[in-house]
């Protein structure tokens, strides 16, 4: 197994896993990064989500080969401090109930911000097809909304 | 669950661990079981409470965090009391232990909608008591009348002088303060945090990454298993062969557990891969010929048949045949997977010595029983450390995953992390009874109710989980709601058949009357529409018995604008239902588009709880509730064939996304009546809502789930 290596969060990050390792289970296992978190495996619900280069990606079926000298950011790295303005939003609407899918909501939406500061209700209907369970779409979408006005 | 008393060794029986040894009734020393850390918080007046020297205000939450809100709510009972400064409070996940059992249950669980309920005059209590001890030791440092003290904001005030001591400053004192009893309790009207929109506790740790779930469980050396499980409910392992398994880089060990066989590897995807490469072959057992036409056409057959009586009052039977309009119909709903969002793991350490176990549980005593039995150990060396939960809904009450975790460690030696993929989780679950429904009414000439008749076919949760509570054929869970039909009738008459299919049922998010919800607001319509009365009226006629059902009936349907015009295409439906001792009427808007395909513009919800803790949190739970109600009437259907489910992850079982959310709306109805559950009862009535609007609009009356297309 060559190493496979890439950028998380900033650092340069080298494993030895088989290549066919979803890149899900590199951060998890591997890197010991949880806050990214599994939730089907088939790239449905969006709990696995971070930036591939800037760009959302659903980690659980991405081959960590094809991350290779590719820019990861997990929500962990979004911010210090929280200070992200998706984050600060997200606390100000007390948006999560369990929690679980808000990782992957918050790297979806911090995405769809950076390309789209100022999205309509549509633009988010179009953009956040994250599974949440608790039902927390409402109190999403308010604070997408929140955060491009600066949170 | 209901709020009702299970008996302790009733369950003991059923969860199979009464030949342990189990005893609970271990000391708690004051300020937790966590000796250093109770230690270096001087003042640790109640199993709840710790206040250090450095102002540290920690408060043991002892539910299960599963979105509900408990690791806020429960704090603001304490705090309040306390006159804490609510920016100091932390939070911390109880242990398992005999001071945190939920006086509801006589257990430590998470359920039923119980946690506020119960914890609302002890954990008040806990607060008021702390504070008196506070204040008595800042009056004898100071010398002077306690009565001229007053705590505020985390500290105690001498207000003649304007002197003031912080709690951290008084603790180490405090803690020598005699505990007093019978500390009156604030009345509401001088509350500063109950009732107020706090913001909650969980928060910042849920946008950042750091809240840590059960799947998240870091350990020294532990090893991830994925577990091989029959295909067919009630299957045995009869045979397996590991080599292929093995051959996997970072398969280390294959073990067969009482549930598969489990690969245990380095992490979760070896493990999987392993899980994958493993042959098995399965004894399937007899629910091998189940399907879902076979359980459907059983439950036709036992409806013909009488059930168990649950109420009768008057005489249905005799009633229906004079009256002047019959209505017959009868109503079919699926079993349900409850689908959170974290799938089923647990972490297990079993050692010669004691057991550790990290899970994401509603159900603290289950565990730790099930530790001890597995273990071979006390139960006082069993350590259960509860995490955030990623959804309970119920499922988590359960301990099939936990067993697991701990057979696997048994067997290896090693801490063990047993992960579920989703396909395990959708396909090896307790689902939500699937059920059939017969209903009668009898409507005199003016269209009033005469008679009604509701027989329930349905399995019995309480029949597999605690047999002992299942009298003459009698689950009282099964009938809940159809019993409380609230409706004024003068004859009425409710029975169960108790009816097993070999799948397992469990407690999914309102439980038996998520179905027996839809089936008399369904059915209330219909007799509605036969009487040629507006829905919501006929209902606010019959309910002068039933005040706080009235109230929210009241409240959902002038909020909504009940009656005045909607666009073209669009419709209203109405529902109440009482649930956990809280009572919700929703109103749904609804639409169909040229697909037939059902969208919910709009939902009311009106609800009266009782007193309310936090409304932010009543108002998120009733969106989430029904979120979850209305994802199960559109879409939710786990089918059987040869004894195996057919669903297997969100593709097949879908879930409703941010784009198919309806705009809700939440009020608060004022009450200071009996204080409800807020987790469970928004769920009950959207299904009938959603159904009775679809019924105005199309005139196609919906008495089977999911509703799918409109054809």
């Amino acid at each position: 197994m060559p190493p496979i290596s890439f950028t998380v969060n900033g650092k340069r990050e080298t494993v030895n896993v088989t290549p066919d390792t979803p890149l899900l289970w590199v951060l998890r296992d591997t890197l010991g990064l949880t806050g990214t978190k599994f939730g089907c495996g088939i790239a449905q619900c969006g709990a696995c989500t971070v930036h591939l280069d800037g760009v959302a990606t659903r980690t659980c079926v991405l081959p960590v080969s094809a991350v290779a000298g590719k820019r990861v950011t997990t929500i962990e790295g979004l911010s210090k401090n929280r200070a992200h303005a998706v984050q600060r939003a997200w606390i100000a609407e007390d948006v999560p109930q369990c929690g679980y899918c808000q990782s992957g909501q918050i790297m979806a939406a911090a995405a769809l911000l950076a390309k789209n500061p100022h999205p309509s209700d549509a633009d988010i209907d179009a953009t956040m097809t994250n599974i949440c369970r608790c039902g927390t779409y409402q109190r999403i979408r308010a604070a997408i909304h929140r955060a491009a006005q600066g949170a | 669950m209901s709020a009702a008393q299970i008996n302790r060794r009733e369950f003991l029986e059923a969860a199979g661990v009464a030949g342990a040894g189990f005893v609970i009734g271990f000391h708690l020393p004051a300020g937790g079981r966590n000796g250093a850390r109770a230690a270096a918080a001087p003042f640790a007046p109640n199993a709840w409470l710790r206040i250090g020297a450095d102002e540290s205000v920690v408060v043991v939450v002892d539910r299960s965090e599963m979105g509900q809100g408990v690791t806020t709510s429960l704090p603001m009972l304490l705090a309040e009391e306390l006159e804490a400064d609510w920016s100091k409070i932390r939070i911390e996940s109880a242990p398992a232990d005999k001071a945190y059992i939920n006086p509801m249950f006589g257990m430590q669980g998470t359920g039923g909608s119980t946690s506020v309920r119960a914890a609302f005059t002890p954990l008040r209590k806990a607060g008021a008591a702390a504070r008196e001890m506070l204040v008595s030791a800042a009056a004898e440092t100071w010398g002077v009348d306690k009565a001229a003290c007053r705590a505020e904001k985390g500290a105690v005030i001498h207000t003649p002088s304007n002197r003031r001591l912080s709690f951290g400053t008084l603790a180490a004192k405090a803690a020598t303060v005699p505990l007093p009893h019978d500390v009156p309790l604030k009345d509401p009207k001088d509350w500063k945090i109950l009732g107020t929109r706090v913001k909650r506790l969980d928060s910042p740790a849920k946008v950042d990454g750091s809240a840590v779930f059960g799947i998240d469980v870091k350990a020294p050396g532990l090893l991830v298993a994925v577990v091989a499980r029959s295909p067919v409910f009630g299957g045995k392992v009869q045979s397996f062969d590991a080599a292929k398994a093995k051959a996997v880089p970072g398969v280390k060990q294959v073990v067969q557990i009482s549930s598969g066989v489990a690969v245990v590897a380095d992490g979760y995807w070896s493990a999987k891969k392993g899980r994958d490469a493993l042959t098995v072959t399965w004894d399937e057992g007899p629910t091998a010929s189940a399907s879902s036409a076979t359980i459907s056409q059983l439950f036709g057959q036992r409806a013909e048949q009488a059930g168990a009586v649950a109420r009768h009052d008057g005489d249905a039977q005799a009633a229906l045949p004079g009256a002047a309009a019959k209505l017959d119909a009868a109503y079919e709903l699926p079993f349900l997977a409850h689908a959170t969002m974290e799938p089923m793991n647990c972490t297990a350490h079993v050692r010669a010595d004691g057991v550790d176990i990290w899970a994401p549980t509603q159900f603290q005593t289950g565990a730790q029983g099930l530790g001890a039995g597995i273990g071979g150990v006390p139960p006082e060396k069993v350590k259960v450390h509860t995490t955030y939960l990623g959804g309970g809904f119920g499922r988590r009450f359960e301990l099939d995953f936990i067993k697991e975790a701990l057979e696997a460690s048994k067997a290896t030696g090693v801490p063990v992390k047993v992960i579920w993929s989703r396909e395990d989780d959708t396909r090896n679950a307790q689902y939500r009874p699937a059920c059939y429904h017969r209903l009668q009414a009898g409507l005199d000439a003016s269209g009033q109710p005469v008679a009604w008749a509701h027989r329930v076919v349905a399995p019995s949760i309480m029949a597999r989980v605690f047999p002992d509570t299942v009298k003459n054929g009698l689950d009282e869970e099964a009938v809940e709601g159809g019993v409380g039909m609230p409706y004024a009738v003068p004859n009425v008459h409710v029975d169960y058949v108790l009816t097993d299919t070999g799948i397992p049922v469990g407690f999914w998010r309102s439980v038996n009357n998520s179905y027996n919800a839809f089936v008399v607001e369904s059915f209330i319509d219909e007799l509605a529409h036969a009487a040629k009365k507006d829905p919501y009226e006929y209902r606010r006629d019959l309910l002068g018995k039933a005040p706080r059902h009235l109230g929210a009936l009241n409240l959902a349907a002038s909020k909504a604008g009940w009656g005045t015009p909607l666009p073209a295409g669009r419709s209203r439906g109405i529902a109440v239902y009482k649930a956990f001792d809280s009572y919700v009427a929703e109103v749904a808007e609804v639409s169909v588009g040229s697909d037939g395909a059902p969208r919910v513009h709009r939902v009311v919800c009106a609800v009266d709880c009782g007193p309310v803790v936090n409304p932010d949190i009543v108002e998120a739970q009733m969106q989430s509730a029904i979120v979850y109600g209305l994802t199960a009437a559109l879409w939710g259907e786990i089918t059987i064939d040869k004894g195996r489910v057919q669903q297997s992850n969100f593709h097949d079982y879908r879930m409703l996304r941010l784009a198919e959310m309806p705009v809700v709306e939440v009020h608060i109805v004022p009450s200071s009546d009996a204080q409800g559950g807020v987790g469970e009862p928004g769920t009950p009535p959207i299904a009938p809502a959603v159904c009775n609007a679809l019924f105005a609009l199309t005139g196609k009356r919906i008495r089977k789930l999911p509703i799918g297309r409109i054809a």
